[in-house]
């Protein structure tokens, strides 16, 4: 598990709101097929270096450059939101969870495959008048929603409104949309918060599973230790906007500028990542 | 020149007008992030008001004036706040965590209520009234022109800027102005740190309806007449001035007013008066495209 | 006012309280709007008189109404959430998924049928007319405000570009009903993007002013461009429809003497019921059939929230744009129709009240339900004709429907909606 080669470089991101730097100068690299861990106390920057890397945010200085294993580049600062996502093929999940609630469980992962059904079906003309490309077309969004679901462990709810899931199953339910974009980068945003133990074992054998069965990348902003420490193969930490450490999480683990850091915040926290952490 | 000047006059003193409602529109947009549709008709309510309570005023005997006017303004102020709370209370407060366009929808309902009521009531017929302050001074004279500046005229830009500095201080100085820029900056860090968010709401609208109701008595004074209609276009108008000035933003919204009453003079005198509406309507347009912040308000990032 | 929420009842003094409250605000409200009447004098100067016994009736209602709502619900806030009810998911979804076809199937028979039942009742057939132009506009304006979620309070504009082409091409060039048909509803697609293009990428509100703005343009524009459009006398004397090619005239080669029938101008208007109430249901089979592309419910998954759209890749833009040019275009044609139908047209068709109609119908409807929105077209103008006496109060009624369905059935009359697909077959 040590690819040799980067699939996101990110060099000097800077972000300001106003006078506020939000993220000042902030290099990383995510390898290809692993799992990179972005942490830090609240308010460090971790949601707007997500926000930049999928195009929410428009960078105030600095590169980020994605490369796909066929060697194709993408400079994500200078792509549109949508066009990340489409082109770059970078697909995200959001802090607090972003469903289509209105709609069904299996709309939301068949509307995920937008763009191969919008070429599909001739942009509309061909979908109109029901041409049979464009049926298989459609069964084949079906069955791949099919698989997500039956990973996410959501087949019986396919057909319920999103909105009326439990918070874990809408958890997994967007990591299983991400994953219907074919992601190569996958962009978590706290995936375990608010879930309980079983859950997030659960989560762990999900995010293990997509980086082995399908070979993506994750880069994942995550509170919970327990998560980060077994699953990540590198770890970012994040403070003020700067980056204080990066490296293995036996590297991290030990590294005095983190627990400094997260000594500085709140007691409460402190204890939390010690007893985590094992100090 | 004589010609310019004039028109620079009375485009102050419509400005003046339209920035009086266009606060109502920022504040009530910097606060819970709603455009309140009704605005231009709790406006033209307080008009109604007005010139109800000044015809009461004289049926009654109170002849003088100036006490008259002062009496007016007083009940006016009063009871359109009491419409703006009522609309707040009973259209938009039920809708607070409902689905994205419920306030607007609820807004637009409540806009064609006003405005029937009011057809209903008092009917559609323009109420005219007479010219109640006369006179003025003739500021430059020449052969061709004579600029002149009228009594109403100078009341309107001295009641506004009154208003805006009795406005600015309230929401600079006391207690309610810094519950409301709490609210602004965040709704529910501000609950959260005991701010009284419903009363805050509460008394948002009820300020920007007073305001508008003086806008209303000024609109009276200015033009004479009143209709149910009035509401509709001065509306849009105020919110163009909101927008244009930087909505949220409360000099925004007098700086707006002024530029908006400014360009309808100015185009009405130059170019063609028929199609005064439609410029202030395309600038409308033309500024969401091209400057959707405005001229004094702060880039809006939008909350992933 | 207390928000301090009791879950019961009152008792009879705290209701009284709130009672008395309510109608203190309300005679706040009422005392000189209604309290007072001014008129015209004999002079010209305005005379002011009172109303005090309507005024107190109406403080007295407001008293009895704020009393019994007391005693019933408490102070419980009647408010989002209270009146949602579990059939949006439950078994009785279940049950209107089986209902709403044949209740769908049976008004569309009921629509087919009434000119032969009416044939001889030019009033009813005028009337069918009148609601299944309404049906078509809401379903037209349904695209964009129940799918795409853009609120658009100009809708009237594209209804009012559609009738203008349809008579301007049709009086300036002789061109027929059926090349006219499509050409009015392109030209309203095309203002339909051109609007669209830059201001799509507006926030929803903005959206809504900005529609609001441009259909005030056109209109002023309809009423001042006297060259082009006659201002505000309008167009008049606008070719009517023929039977493809045949008109409908006492001639020889008419559509009567061509079919061998006796002539009757019932024979015009027969064919224009059935010509709108075709044009409405292609406007339903189109929308019905996107809805399950990926163009259509891309438009639902971006009035469920955008931001998420973007991030699956979606351009949203174009996706709001397509939205925009087809309901523009429904709009165009039903606006051609209008056109052909009445034989003269002016500004006065096209003011912010009929926006306002046609959203009002579209949001009781049930956003995004196609027979919500046919049911209170229907309900609305039927509603209208039987009501007449009433007719100052329909708008008040209307905007107070508005409100309330806001409040208590966010989602519309005919709040439910249809999933564009199942994973399971039907019925399971």
């Amino acid at each position: 598990m040590t690819p040799a080669e980067p699939i996101l470089t990110v060099e000097r991101l800077t972000m300001r709101f106003g006078g506020l730097v939000a993220v000042d100068a902030l290099s990383f690299e995510a390898q290809r097929g692993a799992i990179t861990a972005l942490i830090g106390p609240n308010g460090a920057g971790k949601t707007t270096v997500f926000n930049c890397i999928t195009g929410f945010y428009k960078p105030s200085a600095g590169m980020m450059r994605l490369v796909h294993s066929d060697g194709s580049v993408f400079l994500l600062e200078r792509l549109l939101d949508f066009r990340i996502a489409q082109l770059a093929h970078v697909a995200r999940t959001f802090q607090n969870i972003r469903l289509f609630s209105g709609m069904t469980v299996l709309e939301n992962l068949v509307v995920a495959q937008h763009n191969v059904l919008m070429a599909a079906s001739g942009f509309t003309f061909a979908g109109l008048f029901g041409l049979k490309s464009y049926t298989a077309a459609e069964r084949a969004s079906i069955d791949k929603a099919r698989y997500w679901l039956d990973r996410t462990h959501l087949t019986a709810r396919a057909d319920d409104l999103a909105g009326s899931l439990a918070y874990g199953e809408q958890r997994r339910l967007e990591i299983a949309r991400a994953m219907c974009t074919n992601p190569a980068l996958l962009c978590l945003d706290e995936p375990a918060a608010g879930l309980n133990g079983r859950e997030s074992a659960e989560l762990n054998e999900l995010l293990r599973f997509i980086r082995k069965e399908h070979g993506t990348s994750i880069l994942l902003i995550e509170h919970d230790m327990g998560v980060v420490m077994e699953i990540s193969d590198h770890i970012v930490v994040l403070d003020y906007g700067i980056k204080i450490a990066d490296g293995t999480p036996e590297a991290i683990r030990n590294d005095p500028k983190v627990i400094a850091a997260y000594l500085g915040v709140e007691d409460e926290e402190v204890e939390k990542v010690e007893a985590e952490v094992g100090i | 020149m004589e010609y310019f000047v004039q028109q620079l006059i009375n485009g102050i003193a419509l400005g003046s007008i339209y920035g009086l409602i266009a606060i109502g529109y920022t504040m009530v947009y910097g606060i819970i992030g709603m455009i309140n549709f009704a605005h231009g008709d709790v406006f033209m309510v307080g008009a109604f008001i007005a010139l109800i309570a000044f015809l009461a005023l004289v049926a009654i005997g109170v002849t003088a004036i100036p006490i008259a006017l002062f009496l007016v303004l007083l009940i006016a102020m009063g009871l359109t706040a009491l419409y703006g709370w009522t609309v707040e209370r009973f259209a938009y407060r039920p809708l607070r965590g409902s689905f994205r366009l419920a306030p607007l929808i609820s807004a637009i309902g409540m806009s064609i209520i006003l405005q029937n009521f009011v057809q209903i009531v008092q009917g559609a017929r323009v109420k005219p009234l007479p010219p109640l302050i006369e006179g003025g001074y003739t500021l430059i004279e020449s052969e061709a022109f004579a600029v002149r500046l009228s009594n109403v005229q100078i009341l309107v830009v001295m009641v506004t800027l009154l208003l805006m500095l009795a406005f600015s201080w309230l929401v600079a100085k006391t207690r309610l102005g810094r519950d409301m820029r709490a609210c602004e900056q965040d709704l529910k860090m501000a609950s959260l740190v005991g701010v009284d968010i419903d009363r805050t709401i509460s008394l948002t609208f009820v300020i920007g309806a007073a305001l508008a109701s003086v806008a209303g008595i000024m609109y009276l004074l200015y033009y004479g007449v009143a209709d149910f209609f009035i509401g509709f276009v001065a509306g849009v108008k105020a919110f163009t001035a909101a927008v244009l000035g930087g909505i949220g933003s409360l000099p925004g919204a007098m700086l707006g007013g002024l530029l908006i009453g400014l360009i309808e003079t100015m185009w009405s005198a130059y170019f063609s008066i028929e199609y005064k509406d439609v410029a202030a309507f395309s600038i409308l347009i033309v500024v969401l495209i091209f400057l959707p912040t405005g001229i004094l308000g702060r880039p809006e990032v939008e909350k992933v | 006012m207390s928000t301090n929420a009791a879950t019961t009842r009152l008792p009879i003094a705290a209701a009284l309280k709130d009672a008395t409250l309510a109608a203190l605000v309300a005679f706040g409200l009422f005392a000189l709007m209604v309290g007072l009447y001014t008129d015209q004098g004999p002079t010209g100067a305005l005379v002011v008189s009172t109303r005090l016994e309507q005024l107190t009736i109406v403080v007295g209602l407001v008293f009895a109404g704020a009393f019994a709502r007391a005693l019933i619900f408490g102070r419980e806030p009647v408010g989002f959430g209270r009146l949602q009810p579990a059939w949006l998911t439950g078994r009785a979804a279940n049950v209107f998924r089986i209902v709403s076809p044949l209740f769908g199937s049976a008004l569309l028979a009921f629509a087919l049928l009434w000119p032969v039942v009416f044939y001889d009742n030019r009033y009813l057939l005028d009337l069918g007319i009148l609601v299944l132009t309404y049906v078509m506009l809401g379903w037209g304006l349904n695209i964009v405000v129940g799918l795409a979620g853009l609120l658009d309070l100009g809708y009237v504009a594209f209804y009012a570009v559609g009738a203008y082409s349809y008579a301007l091409l049709a009086q300036n060039f002789g061109l027929s009903f059926w090349i006219c048909l499509p050409l009015a509803g392109i030209l309203a697609a095309f203002w339909g993007v051109l609007l669209g293009f830059p201001v799509l990428r507006l926030r929803g509100d903005y959206l809504a002013i900005v529609t609001l703005a441009f259909g005030e343009i056109i209109r002023l524009v309809l009423l001042n461009w006297q060259d082009l459009t006659g201002g505000p006398n309008g167009i008049s004397s606008i070719p009517r429809p023929s039977f493809f090619g045949l008109p409908f005239n006492d001639d020889e080669g008419g559509f009567a003497h061509t079919f061998g029938i006796e002539f009757s101008p019932i024979h015009r208007i027969v064919f224009l019921f059935y010509l709108i109430l075709a044009l409405a249901l292609i406007t339903n089979w189109v929308t019905l059939r996107m809805r399950r592309l990926p163009v259509g419910r891309a438009w639902e998954a971006m009035r469920e929230d955008e931001i998420a759209c973007r991030s699956l890749g979606i351009n949203t833009t174009n996706t709001k744009l397509t939205a925009f040019a087809m309901g523009a275009m429904f709009g165009g044609f039903a606006g051609a129709f209008f056109a052909t139908r009445q034989g003269f047209i002016s500004p006065e068709s096209f003011v912010f009240g009929e926006s306002a109609l046609i959203l009002a119908i579209v949001v009781l409807g049930g956003m995004g339900s196609q027979l919500g929105v046919a049911v209170a077209a229907l309900v609305m103008l039927g509603g209208f004709e039987v009501f007449r006496e009433f007719e100052q109060y329909r708008m008040l009624v209307f905007g107070g429907a508005m409100v309330a369905i806001m409040i208590w059935r966010p989602r519309g009359l005919v709040g439910t909606r249809e999933p564009s697909l199942y994973l399971k077959p039907e019925g399971k």
